[in-house]
């Protein structure tokens, strides 16, 4: 016999459903007066330092119909790079920034729009910079584990080329289902979960 | 050199990597057998790589927050002096790690059908009426240990389109937001004794028993409140972490 790591096993995850609504952005569906207003809304205000953009993100099913009840998360460092998290180490965050948004598709268009601003560098483990990117979160009816990727930004082609991540990533026909086509300060993001353009997803 | 922070703490905080997710565990993103997966499920390999920082670091809900009724939905759609419909419950528990250390100042979110088995919302078309006090949904933080608590009615089951005779199994849907955004997990909770937990096709997509009775909350009589509501206990583990001390790091630590 020896010891026990004493380890427990994470709870497994169950889809979130169709009505995922109900639950992390009620005021969206109708529920009413429970919260004043829901969560992830609002990211920037007048005060918060950085390029203002907006991200016009779809997720696409294996027939190319887009999902239009699923949620999709994101996570951003600030202007300067820096995240407002106490794992943050390397200095304060902008005040001004929290960095984290939540909205669900559009039930007629599928179309998720996040109002923001444009994330600076952030390191690797070993110092190097990865190129300004967007971390994502997305759950729906159909989707058993919720799916991490990032949206990485076309008008930084040099930052993309240096990148770790994107760097590790086999087969370079995907790198593109990665990057988000600038159009004005507009990026349009879709995210293909099955079929020849499938976005890279994460096990990270 | 001073000693490391008490693992778990939230004064100083934690900027380890998450152990990697045993992805045997969780459903596969492909389970036929739950139809909706079919074709929203990727068929590629997914990119494995140790955590970044973008993955560790989460931001703060505080308690500010929350609403006064927030964690009671028995009550916070319900019209002045009214009450939801149903059997009424407590449902407590903790947040922890897979190391089992509580998770303080996460953020839970859990959302119901009514007692009826009806959703609040448009697409829900079961012939069940709704309730007019109850909304379905219901948030709180969890205290320094990890503990949570929040007061609802039982969920029913209900009928939903998957194959022909398909029933989903009582369930409270929970959202938990831990300390890092690798750690974002969506769960449900089942009760106890309940047929229709094997029933289920997205119950059946774990493919452990031992992982669906994780998910399967128990019974307390001890925490009941006497002539007021039963009580279940379910606890949610969450991805741990690992020790920074030894990793090299360009910079902080």
């Amino acid at each position: 016999m020896t010891q026990s790591l004493g380890r427990m096993k994470e709870s497994p995850s169950q889809t979130a459903g169709p009505y995922v609504h109900i639950g992390l952005t009620p005021n969206f569906c109708g529920i009413g007066g429970v919260y004043a207003s829901d969560l992830g809304g609002a990211m920037a205000n007048e005060k918060t330092r950085g390029e203002r953009i907006g991200l016009r993100i779809r997720v696409l099913d294996g027939t190319g119909t887009p999902l239009r009840d699923a949620l999709i998360e994101i996570w951003q460092a600030d202007a300067d790079g820096l995240y407002n998290s106490p794992a943050e180490l390397r200095g304060a965050a902008d005040p001004n920034f929290f960095g984290w948004g939540r909205c669900p598709t559009d039930m007629e268009t599928g179309l998720c729009v996040f109002e923001t601003i444009k994330p600076g560098r952030v390191p690797y483990q070993d110092g190097r910079l990865m190129a300004p990117h967007i971390s994502l979160w997305i759950v729906a009816r159909g989707i058993n584990i919720g799916l991490q990727t990032r949206l990485y930004f076309s008008d930084e082609a040099e930052a993309n080329a240096q990148d770790p991540i994107l760097a590790r990533i086999e087969h370079r026909v995907r790198v593109p289902t990665l990057i988000a086509e600038r159009q004005g300060n507009i990026y349009v993001f879709d995210v293909h979960l099955q079929g020849d353009k499938e976005t890279v997803f994460f096990d990270s | 050199m001073s000693m490391p922070a008490k693992s778990g703490s939230n004064r100083t905080p934690e900027t380890g990597a998450f152990f990697q997710r045993d992805r045997t565990w969780h459903p596969p993103a492909l389970t036929p057998g739950y139809k909706s997966s079919v074709l929203r499920s990727p068929q590629k390999a997914l990119l494995s790589f140790d955590n970044t920082l973008s993955e560790i670091a989460g931001p703060v809900f505080g308690h500010a927050m929350l609403g006064e009724l927030d964690a009671d939905l028995i009550h916070n759609f319900a019209k002045p002096g009214e009450s939801a419909i149903g059997e009424r419950i407590i449902v407590y528990g903790r947040v922890l790690d897979e190391r089992g250390v509580g998770v303080s100042g996460a953020l839970l979110e859990f959302w119901q059908a009514n007692a009826g088995g009806r959703y609040r919302h448009k697409k829900d078309g079961y012939l069940a009426p709704l309730d007019p006090n109850f909304g379905g949904c219901g948030r709180t933080i969890t205290g320094e240990d990890g503990s949570y608590a929040f007061r609802t009615v039982k969920p029913g089951p209900y009928p939903w389109p998957n194959g022909p005779n398909d029933w989903r199994p009582a369930h409270i849907h929970f959202s938990v937001f831990g300390h890092g955004f690798a750690q974002r997990l969506i769960t449900q909770m089942y009760f106890e004794g309940d047929p229709l937990i094997w029933r289920c096709p997205i119950v059946r997509g774990i493919a452990d028993r031992a992982a669906v009775e994780a998910l399967i909350a128990m019974l307390d009589m001890q925490a009941t409140i006497p002539m007021d509501a039963r009580a279940y206990k379910f606890d949610i583990v969450l991805r741990g972490r690992r020790s920074s001390l030894f990793e090299n790091r360009p910079e902080g630590n």
